[in-house]
């Protein structure tokens, strides 16, 4: 749970290695159709929603999520 | 377009070797002189070893291909004394910028702390490199470089390697009791031995520019996801010297690659990049890369080195950088072994070392390589997300990977290492390479911990009494508080966690083998042979 007076999703990076943990999400998607792929990351939304164990955060992630397709759409797509 | 003109020329000499009645026996061949081979020759002749140079062609040339070198690898040219005209030609750099579109996503730097003799890079085009490590070589009387000396067929038996040799005066054979191929990606030595060299093939194909011309970039590593001036997926823009200019631009994997190295379609896609055509183009590569290695680097009398071992792709600096460190690596123990020194399996840890590295290198090139050409509209969609969130949040620049730059590999689980029996709050663990440090010499000389070091097993003592009475291929570098070298800016003590006494058993190829916080002969005399390898 986040206190008050802290803001509801960490910008900073947390993990102790990003470069495997973004090639393990490469490596999950080897191999799978277009819609295995779009379930697998509908998958992986709510598991890693629930792990967050933060509502608050998961609203505010779902916000800066939103946030970068109107920047793609601003950028011409 | 201009292609360069041969670099330098050198000539055919016909060898004693081809007039002798009895075939010629040598300890050590390298086959190829290229910058690996270079390397290995030089090193291996300081530490007396005879070597004989075999190269098919008889030229530099070739365009400037490998432009970055490494900290590491600087500092092993020191030690082969060709650091200072590398260092006076090439252009240093520490700092890169990543952009996305028009924007910059984030910088990183290098070496961000003083005290270090050799900067994090300098770019020098692989042609000048390769010269100054061939003018140090015709120095060195155990280097016999034989040019146009085309090895067509490797064998071996009865303990001994032997080599087929054509000439411009035709075939002759010698034999040897190491041959070392540094010949290349395309290594003749791997497919006259039939081995085998898998890994993963990437799609994509890169247009690599050198462009000639005045510009005013700072002296980065400049790389560009969706570059607005270029419609491919990435661009990179480098500095090297005599205002040269390296443009990698990335094309769609289903390119036409003679069309797209025509002068006429490379110009304008430059021009577009620079926003002006006041350039000339001075070389022009297509290429797709590979990641891929050898099962095994050492094959009974014949060892691989360089990219004849392992391959990587060009982002982040891998390629001549992990060859001229198998070099390094290599160039002790062979010496050890040929003066009968060591027992011969001291080499197989070279392949276990090396093998190291290579996994390392070939596990962060492909790790960016895949963030810089997604394989899958599934994986291009998980790219962009991590660019569109950089933008925005700290934690997804970390997963921006334009290529994470060569760092030497510390050898984690090496036979040659005594694991820690003390406890320390830092420094270089057994394995890892040695960090620099500025020293004040007794004459009240500034010189760097990598000048006082020698190319033997050396044991610095940090802040403690230097011990006596050691081995004589041993030296000893006292280093503290009423010491011969003293540490200058608190460094070395910082560096080592040396402030309540370290001993540092460093090897001939500055990892380290061991350390202590007192020192005991018996624990030293026992890693210092663990260290060699074990008793012959």
């Amino acid at each position: 749970m986040t206190r008050p007076d802290e803001p509801a999703l960490r910008m900073q990076s947390t993990l102790r290695d990003p470069d495997a943990v973004y090639r393990s999400l490469v490596e999950a998607h080897r191999g799978l159709s277009a819609d295995q792929s779009a379930a697998l990351n509908a998958a992986l939304v709510l598991i890693l929603a629930n792990q967050t164990g933060d509502d608050d955060a998961v609203r505010a992630a779902i916000d800066l999520a939103r946030a970068t397709l109107e920047t793609a759409a601003d950028g011409g797509g | 377009m201009q292609q360069p003109k041969t670099h330098r020329q050198f000539r055919y000499r016909r060898s004693p070797d081809q007039d002798a009645t009895t075939t010629a026996h040598h300890p050590v061949v390298v086959i190829g002189a290229g910058p690996i081979g270079q390397s290995l020759a030089i090193d291996l002749a300081q530490r007396g070893i005879a070597v004989v140079l075999l190269d098919d062609s008889d030229r530099i040339g070739d365009g400037s291909r490998a432009i970055c070198f490494s900290k590491r690898t600087l500092e092993i040219f020191d030690r082969l004394g060709v650091a200072a005209p590398m260092l006076g030609k090439g252009v240093e750099w520490r700092k890169g910028r990543v952009f996305h579109r028009d924007r910059e996503l984030y910088s990183f730097d290098l070496l961000p702390e003083p005290g270090h003799k050799m900067p994090a890079f300098i770019n020098l085009q692989q042609y000048y490199a390769e010269e100054y490590l061939i003018e140090r070589a015709t120095t060195l009387e155990h280097i016999d470089i034989r040019w146009r000396n085309r090895v067509t067929n490797v064998t071996q038996t009865d303990g001994v390697a032997e080599l087929t040799i054509d000439t411009p005066d035709g075939p002759y054979l010698i034999t040897a009791d190491w041959v070392v191929a540094c010949d290349g990606a395309r290594s003749p030595t791997r497919g006259m031995l039939g081995l085998a060299f898998e890994g993963e093939q990437f799609e994509d194909q890169f247009l690599i520019a050198d462009v000639k011309m005045t510009a005013a970039f700072p002296t980065e590593r400049w790389f560009w996801f969706e570059p607005p001036f270029h419609n491919g997926q990435s661009a990179l823009l480098h500095k090297q010297p005599d205002d040269v200019w390296r443009i990698d631009l990335q094309l769609s994997a289903d390119a036409d690659s003679e069309y797209e190295r025509r002068p006429e379609v490379v110009r304008p896609r430059i021009a577009r990049m620079l926003g002006h055509d006041d350039f000339e183009l001075e070389w022009i590569s297509i290429y797709r890369f590979q990641c891929r290695r050898l099962k095994s680097f050492v094959h009974g009398r014949v060892i691989f080195a360089g990219d004849s071992a392992h391959q990587v792709s060009p982002f982040g600096a891998r390629g001549a950088n992990s060859g001229i460190q198998d070099a390094e690596n290599l160039a002790w123990k062979l010496a050890l072994v040929t003066r009968g020194d060591a027992p011969a399996s001291l080499l197989g840890t070279y392949d276990t070392e090396r093998s190291e590295a290579a996994d390392e290198n070939i596990l962060n090139s492909t790790r960016a390589t895949d963030f810089i050409a997604p394989h899958s509209p599934a994986e291009m969609s998980l790219r962009n997300a991590a660019l569109a969130l950089a933008g925005r949040s700290d934690f997804a620049k970390r997963f921006v990977n334009p290529g994470r730059l060569s760092l030497p590999t510390s050898y984690a689980d090496s036979p040659l290492s005594t694991p820690d029996v003390d406890t320390w709050g830092g420094g270089p663990r057994p394995g890892a390479p040695l960090p620099d440090a500025p020293l004040r010499a007794a004459n009240g000389e500034s010189i760097f911990l990598t000048d006082a070091l020698g190319s033997s097993f050396t044991l610095i003592a940090i802040n403690a009494e230097a011990p006596e009475g050691l081995a004589d291929d041993v030296a000893v570098l006292p280093v503290g508080r009423d010491q011969v070298f003293t540490d200058a800016d608190g460094l070395v003590e910082r560096r080592f966690d040396g402030g309540d006494g370290a001993f540092y058993l460093v090897r001939p190829d500055s990892h380290i083998a061991a350390r202590w916080r007192t020192f005991d002969p018996a624990q030293f005399n026992a890693a210092l042979a663990r260290a060699k390898g074990g008793s012959r």
